[in-house]
């Protein structure tokens, strides 16, 4: 038994880079379980890993663009979707993947985000919603909850929360869909839904992060933070996005928007053959 | 048995659930307890060895009563758990 244990490796370790393993993030921390809900969902669609790229900015969800054993871009803070727009305009036929945290892409690159999403341009991006500035030692964020405290907001935070899935609804995007950390499978199959769309998709992953969040609002471990999301959680598929509030008492989860438009790059190259067919 | 099967499925005796071999990689464990605490067929408790970086890996309590969920695999962060599909032998 020993043995056998010794020689088998991970089903999915030739999607990541070994040499990097193991990863930096704590115990208990979410990003682990979203890239295993990203890796399982290309292994399922068996798609081709020199046709896939991952972009990632700075934070803990950043760190993920050097796990994969894919081609990937580590950017500067906040600019990941800014690299990875560039990327898709050059090369139109790979799939695009941003995987990210919630400081990275609403707090610095908030511009980034909603301008995406209102071309529509066809890249994906995977957002690890864990309430603070995780890499920095626990700062108040864009994303922070009413009241939670905070290492820089210590007498609970007085400002509201962005609403992610409704301003990425708001802003055009075509795929839209929040899970927690604790709903792997559905993560998995929105994922797998998101990767065969056209169109900018985005996934919110409410992600537990018990030593920098959760010791500071009474969830000392990643189980206890969990059994919040579980206990708290509700799924409502196709609801209104401005009603889907993550509060202390509740957190919807579900998809928001699936539909269809023309993507930006489309446009752009039938654009270019048009003019150049007159010229 | 829980109370929503109250009726027997028509296809029981057919239906067998398929038995696992259950692969820990101990050393890459961090110890946050999700198979554990997740495993809706409780195989897996914390043990009392201590790995590599200071923390106790699950153990296998029962391994004939996994039934191949790989929930243990899907929410595993640190890529330490997996289940693998083996023939049933004997009784199931």
């Amino acid at each position: 038994m020993m043995a056998k244990q010794e020689e088998m490796g991970h089903p999915l370790e030739d999607f990541l880079r070994k040499s990097r393993m193991p990863h930096i993030w704590c115990p208990g921390c979410g990003n682990g379980i979203i890239l295993h809900s990203f890796l399982q969902a290309v292994a399922d669609l068996e798609m081709d890993l020199d046709k896939t790229v991952v972009v990632s900015g700075i934070g803990c969800m950043g760190r993920a663009a050097g796990y994969v054993n894919m081609d990937s871009f580590h950017t500067t803070h906040g600019r990941a979707i800014a690299f990875a727009t560039g990327v898709k305009l050059a090369k139109p036929e790979l799939t695009v993947v941003v995987l990210s945290g919630d400081g990275d892409l609403f707090a610095i690159g908030g511009n980034h985000f909603i301008h995406a999403a209102r071309r529509n341009i066809d890249i994906k991006v995977i957002c690890a919603n864990n309430f603070n500035y995780g890499m920095t030692g626990g700062q108040q964020g864009p994303t922070t909850p009413l009241e939670a405290y905070t290492t820089t907001s210590p007498y609970g935070n007085i400002e509201h929360p962005f609403n992610l899935v409704h301003l990425a609804a708001a802003s055009g995007a075509t795929y839209v869909a929040r899970w927690t950390a604790l709903h792997v499978r559905r993560l998995t199959a929105s994922i797998k839904k998101m990767l065969q769309k056209k169109g900018f998709g985005f996934i919110e992953v409410i992600s537990p992060c018990p030593e920098i969040f959760g010791r500071r609002n009474k969830m000392r471990t990643g189980l206890e933070m969990m059994e919040w999301f579980k206990k708290v959680s509700v799924i409502e598929n196709f609801s209104d996005p401005a009603k889907a509030e993550v509060s202390r008492d509740r957190i919807v989860v579900g998809e928001f928007v699936d539909t269809e438009k023309p993507t930006f790059e489309e446009i752009l190259y039938e654009t270019i053959k048009k003019v150049q067919e007159k010229g | 048995m829980p109370v929503r099967i109250w009726r027997k499925p028509l296809d029981a005796e057919k239906a067998k659930p398929p038995c696992g071999e259950i692969h820990i990689l101990k050393d890459l464990c961090k110890g946050c307890g999700y198979c554990i605490e997740f495993c809706p067929r409780d195989v897996l408790e914390k043990s009392e060895e201590i790995n590599k970086r200071g923390v106790h890996p699950p153990r296998v309590a029962d391994e004939s009563r996994c039934v191949v969920c790989s929930f243990c695999t899907a929410v595993c962060p640190d890529f330490a758990i997996f289940v693998i599909e083996k023939p049933c032998e004997g009784g199931r």
